[in-house]
């Protein structure tokens, strides 16, 4: 297997020289040791137990192809009659006992190790939506702060092109990267909480060393700590639907003080948006703002023009809650539609926005049934 | 016989009824082996296209040929047309066909449940493809129809429900018929620790299915109602719970993994010792090493969902559990070696899809105990990684030992011999052509790209071209495969009744094709 590997290895140093530097930096062969001590003790434990399968894997292919080369009827071999060997039944059973034992202890001590989230110095709750991750700050300076992680808009727009895309603008993180990050603080074991709010997710960040599924109704614990200031970018990993392959992760780490600094400007900027939900605001500035919502968390399913898809999701163009009482619209936005991919935004979006996209999607696509104020999703909430 | 009167002698003497009619209506286990066999083929054939559009998709980043709602049905169908449709089928059939002429048994005990089992699935198959068709279009939740992913799926759910349904009504069935066929009908001086391995495996196979497939049945029982009787079996909401359908759908879900492999234990068991020459090296210690397994395999279920968040201590003894599996699976392969060791070997196409087998399913047995130990599996589970595990075991380890059963007792059914030349070539093209489509996703996955995704990052470009260059190839070298069978059937260079000069077993007596009827007068086994 190694062997192949070195092969295979040869193959893309002759397949792959345009996209050499991307996969200088995302290691194509092997697992990824990561940034933190978990990760490493993965990685080792991976090395350990592929080794183990190769050299198992030499002894017995190589005696089937001792045999396969010299004890064939075309070189005048005569089959001996020989078979029932008790000794060595009981050597093939024994030998691999003590093996898989020999196993078993590392992968014991690594596994305790990793499922031991106590003494964490901060917590974070990460929820799964169809197709974005929220985070919420649960304690230490940043409680109180709460991001919405969905793919980022340009790769977004990119994905959409179809076989029109030009990828190689975006190096090696093509649907890799997010409008807004999860940011942690670098040496600290940081607690993560995860749960869904309509599907299963999974969270996984390759460099952390581990996936935890993100389960509506229940709460995961997992934990690390980054010892490196640096950028880690993973994906969702349990199907979650249409857009399952478009809802990626990063994680920034920053060091103390650079966290410190981040976390004032989301306080600073929480406090802006919230004053901005007392104020009446103008139609074109809620519709312009509402079309950017609209993008990033509507239009993979009722699609940017407003026709959803047929059977899947609903068209909002014309339809009786986009262009009938805006209280019905107001409750479907915030509550969602229980059994459907209709998130309950009311906890994902901030008043202005779910008064910018409703008020966007009353007034697109041949819709004219006037707007909404910020004021009027802060009452009904 | 003779005396008896000239209706008896019609259904003894004379051959099937003629036309369409003799396929509908048939009872005769040769027939019904035939044509599970076929329905295998056609679906081997639906489920394979659907692989094609999978790594058509793939070929390149970007979303260039279909939509992502209609990849994820691709690779849920795909799964449950390969799974349900062709290899158990294709297992099916060849119990069918084999079991009575190994144990020297005139049918199958139980002809008309046997005609009825068969004569579900083309239904079932036609019900679950119908979906697409539907608002909403097919199941897109993947084959294991996780709640609450699965209860979002359009006016296709309860027809996908209803086929799986049917088709694990069929299993039963046909289990129900293989177990009371081997423990009643075996000819006599054939006792258990003589039969054949195949036979044994079969045996055992059959307790799994009667054992999981209602535990199938329930689990989506439960997601129909939860759509459509506003129960909450899997909804939190509702004071139910998502991961319980997990653990009930994995204890069916893994028996169900050796539903799938341990016939081909059975087959490759069968073609070594013909080809080498020489007795199996071990024949007790296998029978005892498949009945291991098939204990195992009910308690391991929970390492498919090491990820759900389980207490530790569950994480671990689902570890230990499964790593245990490594120890009766090592002792077949042993024995397969020592089977070769010091025989007298030729290489004809049984021979090397056998060998094919052995060293390509072991290395999906290797990725099998790295996916066991579970902090590495935190890394692995539901990447590529995993995807090329179980297409290591199920591609070149199920349908691999499918193919040799093919060509090994073709010349037996039909009386005529496969063409030798197309017969390798088909091997050699296979054989290099799924290598080049699976063994690059190890890398795909251990470098981080998850699976039943319809577009992928940049630096996965490479490997998944690779890929899929390797998948078109295997795709079109199995148009070969269906060309020298159907070759086969229409003529051909005459077989012996031996076939093999290294055959040995009841079904090697009789004549090649066999006659519509055998062993209507059992055989004396010594």
């Amino acid at each position: 297997m190694r062997k192949l590997r070195k092969l295979a290895g040869l193959a893309s140093a002759f397949l792959g020289a345009s996209a050499s530097t991307a996969q200088a930096s995302y290691g194509l062969l092997n697992m990824r040791e990561g940034v933190t001590e978990t990760s490493q003790s993965v990685y080792d434990l991976h090395m350990t137990i592929f080794l183990v399968c190769c050299a198992i894997g030499v002894v017995v292919f190589g005696a089937m192809l001792y045999s396969i080369v010299n004890h064939r009827k075309s070189k005048g071999a005569v089959a001996a009659q020989f078979h029932e060997s008790t000794t060595m039944e009981i050597l093939w059973t024994i030998v691999p006992i003590v093996i898989l034992v020999s196993m078993a202890i590392p992968a014991t001590s690594t596994l305790l190790a990793m499922e031991d989230s106590s003494d964490a110095d901060m917590t974070i709750k990460v929820t799964g939506i169809q197709w974005k991750w929220k985070y919420d700050y649960v304690d230490g300076d940043g409680a109180g702060v709460s991001i919405l992680s969905s793919l980022h808009p340009k790769l977004n727009e990119a994905r959409q092109l179809g076989a029109n895309a030009d990828l190689s603008q975006f190096d090696d993180h093509y649907l890799l990267d997010v409008d807004n990050p999860l940011v942690i603080p670098t040496g600290k074991k940081v607690r993560f909480l995860i749960t869904a709010a309509d599907v299963i997710h999974s969270w996984w960040v390759p460099d952390l060393g581990w996936k935890k599924d993100a389960i509506p109704g229940f709460v995961n614990e997992s934990w690390t700590k980054v010892d490196q200031p640096g950028v880690y970018r993973g994906q969702c990993a349990e199907l979650c639907g249409k857009d399952h392959g478009f809802m990626p992760i990063v994680v920034i780490a920053k060091a103390p003080e650079d966290y410190a600094k981040w976390v004032a400007e989301q306080h600073g900027a929480a406090a802006a948006e919230a004053a901005s939900a007392d104020r009446e605001w103008g139609k074109d500035e809620l519709i312009a703002k509402g079309q950017q919502v609209y993008t990033t968390n509507c239009a993979s399913c009722h699609q940017p023009t407003g026709q959803g898809l047929p059977g899947a999701f609903p068209a909002l163009a014309g339809s009786a809650i986009a262009t009938g009482d805006p209280a019905a619209h107001i409750n479907t936005v915030l509550n969602g539609k229980p059994g459907t991919a209709m998130a309950a935004y009311g906890a994902l979006l901030s008043d202005a926005d779910i008064a910018a996209v409703i008020s966007y999607e009353r007034n697109s696509w041949g819709n004219d049934a006037g707007v909404v104020q910020p004021a009027a999703i802060k009452a009904a909430r | 016989m003779s005396t008896a009167t000239a209706t008896h002698d019609d259904h003894h003497d004379h051959g099937p009824a003629k036309g369409l009619m003799r396929w509908v209506t048939t009872t005769n286990h040769k027939d019904i082996g035939t044509l599970y066999l076929l329905l295998a083929l056609v679906n081997f054939f639906i489920g394979g296209a659907m692989a094609m559009v999978i790594r058509a998709e793939l070929f390149q980043p970007g979303m260039q040929i279909v939509d992502p709602q209609f990849f994820n049905s691709m690779t849920t169908v795909h799964a449950l047309v390969m799974i349900f449709g062709a290899v158990m089928p294709a297992f099916t059939g060849l119990a069918n066909w084999l079991i009575p002429m190994m144990i020297g048994a005139p049918d199958m005990a139980l002809p008309r449940l046997n005609n009825f089992s068969f004569w579900i699935l083309p239904f079932a198959f036609t019900l679950l493809l119908s979906t697409f068709f539907m608002n909403g279009g097919g199941p897109a939740a993947g084959w294991t129809i996780y709640p609450p992913l699965v209860l979002q799926m359009g006016d296709g759910f309860p027809f996908m429900i209803f086929a799986i349904h049917l088709a694990g009504i069929s299993s039963i069935m046909g289990s129900i018929n293989v177990v009371v066929t081997i423990l009643n009908m075996r000819a006599p001086g054939m006792t258990l620790m003589k039969m054949p391995l195949f036979v044994w495996t079969w045996l055992i196979t059959a307790y799994l299915l009667i054992a999981t497939m209602p535990v199938l049945a329930g689990a989506v029982t439960m997601l129909l109602t939860d759509k459509f009787a506003a129960t909450s079996f899997f909804s939190a909401a509702g004071g139910g719970d998502p991961v319980m359908y997990q653990h009930i759908f994995w204890f069916f879900g893994h028996p169900e993994v050796y539903i799938l492999i341990l016939p081909a234990f059975g087959v490759v068991s069968a073609i070594v010792p013909t080809f080498a020459r020489k007795p199996l090296f071990g024949y007790s210690s296998m029978v005892y090493a498949t009945a291991s397994i098939a204990f195992l395999s009910f308690i391991v279920w929970a390492h498919h969902m090491f990820t759900v968040g389980m207490p530790v201590v569950g994480e671990l003894f689902f570890m230990y559990a499964t790593m245990m599996i490594a120890v009766p699976t090592g002792v077949k392969v042993f024995n397969w070696v020592s089977t070769m060791w010091k025989g007298s070997m030729t290489f004809e196409t049984p021979m090397l899809f056998a060998i094919g087998f052995i060293i390509m399913f072991t290395i999906g047995g290797f990725s099998g105990l790295m996916l066991a130990i579970a902090p590495s599996d935190f890394q692995y589970h539901d990447t590529y990684f995993v995807v090329a595990h179980f297409h290591y075991v199920l591609v070149t380890g199920a349908i691999y030992s499918i193919m040799a059963a093919t060509y090994y007792w073709l010349p037996k059914w039909t009386g005529n011999m496969y063409d030798e030349k197309l017969g390798k070539m088909h091997f050699w093209l296979s054989t290099v052509s799924v290598n080049v489509l699976f063994f690059p996703q190890h890398f795909l996955g251990l470098a981080g790209m998850p699976r039943r995704i319809p577009d992928y990052a940049v630096q996965f470009a490479d490997w998944n071209m690779i890929s899929s260059i390797g998948g078109f190839v295997f795709g079109v070298s199995q148009l070969l495969f269906a060309y020298v069978v159907i070759k086969t059937i229409r003529g051909g260079e005459k077989a012996t009744d031996q076939v093999w000069e290294g055959a040995h077993g009841l079904e090697w007596t009789l004549p090649s094709p066999p006659p519509y009827h055998t062993f209507t007068e059992a055989p004396q086994v010594k």
